[in-house]
């Protein structure tokens, strides 16, 4: 049995159409994901409609150094994702794990800083629930700001870890030498995730941390 | 599947346009353009994520049925938010949010 043979599905005719159907496997399940945190930015739309001054109050409690630094360290990790995909495609299995580490430990700084974040938040009375301590006349209404800060927050960060456990397999399989030009679909296919997580941020980083600085 | 090999000086310039909007977003939040600020913001968003998705996600170099499920994404997602804030709007709450704001 030759190695493409090996790599085929049975279901399929050949490597190129099972890759296309692995590619639009995950731009449907990307979808399904764009739903699942719609549902989250839907619901920040409406109360920051509602509550305009306790958002931009709460907003000012983030330090906006720490997530400018995270969505640019969350930028350069899907550049790291991006160019390890050139390296599989072009076969070169050295700077392939190179650019997957690399991604991984780019990766793994975001969550550091996040954790800094939230034990920041804790420090400073910020988490919704009976501990929570904010100036009147914004005492209840930050605390929606700060549950959707969590929320949203808190499932980008499980999404990051997820993506952390996608990247290990990749790296096995790549320390395994599984990756060859023509079947390399495995790293595509797991940088849409990559990248979509930082989609996700990019928009996460505007709409927590930029609310009315400039008062 | 039709590949096309990306050089990589394009992801780094893609990557170098996504680290300027960065600071740009950021900068210009400390500016007062009223109501201009979140959608200010928010268009750098969208062109960030545009060109996430249309180089490091190979969308542009790649089947024309992938933007069907991009396109699916996008309109629902318009959907869920517009008809959420065309019904909170028109019903009068924005001018009674009286139980969160009074009590303390």
């Amino acid at each position: 049995m030759s190695e493409s043979a090996i790599a085929l599905a049975h279901q399929f005719e050949d490597l190129e159409q099972q890759h296309r159907a692995g590619w639009l496997g995950m731009w449907i399940f990307l979808a399904t994901e764009v739903m699942f945190f719609g549902g989250m930015f839907a619901g920040y739309a409406l109360y920051r409609t509602l509550y305009p001054a306790a958002f931009a109050e709460g907003s000012r409690q983030l330090e906006i150094a720490w997530g400018a630094t995270n969505t640019l360290v969350l930028i350069c990790s899907s550049l790291t994702m991006a160019m390890a995909v050139h390296q599989a495609e072009v076969g070169r299995r050295g700077r392939l794990i190179g650019y997957l580490v690399g991604t991984m430990a780019l990766g793994v700084m975001f969550l550091g800083i996040k954790g800094i974040e939230y034990a920041h938040k804790f420090e400073h009375h910020l988490v919704p629930g009976s501990g929570f301590e904010f100036p009147a006349p914004f005492a209840r209404n930050a605390q929606i700001f700060f549950s959707f800060y969590f929320a949203m927050t808190g499932m980008h960060a499980l999404h990051m870890l997820v993506g952390l456990g996608l990247l290990t397999a990749l790296l096995i399989r790549a320390w395994q030498n599984e990756f060859t030009p023509g079947h390399h679909a495995a790293v595509e296919i797991t940088g849409l995730y990559w990248h979509f997580v930082d989609i996700v941020w990019i928009f996460l980083f505007p709409l927590l941390y930029l609310i009315e600085r400039h008062r | 599947m039709n590949e096309h090999v990306i050089p990589p000086r394009l992801y780094v310039a893609i990557w170098a346009a996504l680290v300027v909007l960065t600071l740009l977003t950021t900068g210009i939040a400390y500016v007062d353009l009223g109501l201009f600020n979140p959608i200010v913001a928010l268009t750098i968003a969208v062109c960030k994520a545009t060109l996430v998705v249309l180089f490091f996600m190979h969308v542009y170099y790649r089947t024309r049925l992938t933007w069907v499920f991009i396109a699916a994404g996008v309109l629902w997602l318009g959907l869920l938010i517009g008809f959420v804030l065309t019904d909170a709007l028109s019903r009068g709450w924005i001018l009674t949010p009286a139980p969160w704001t009074t009590a303390v």
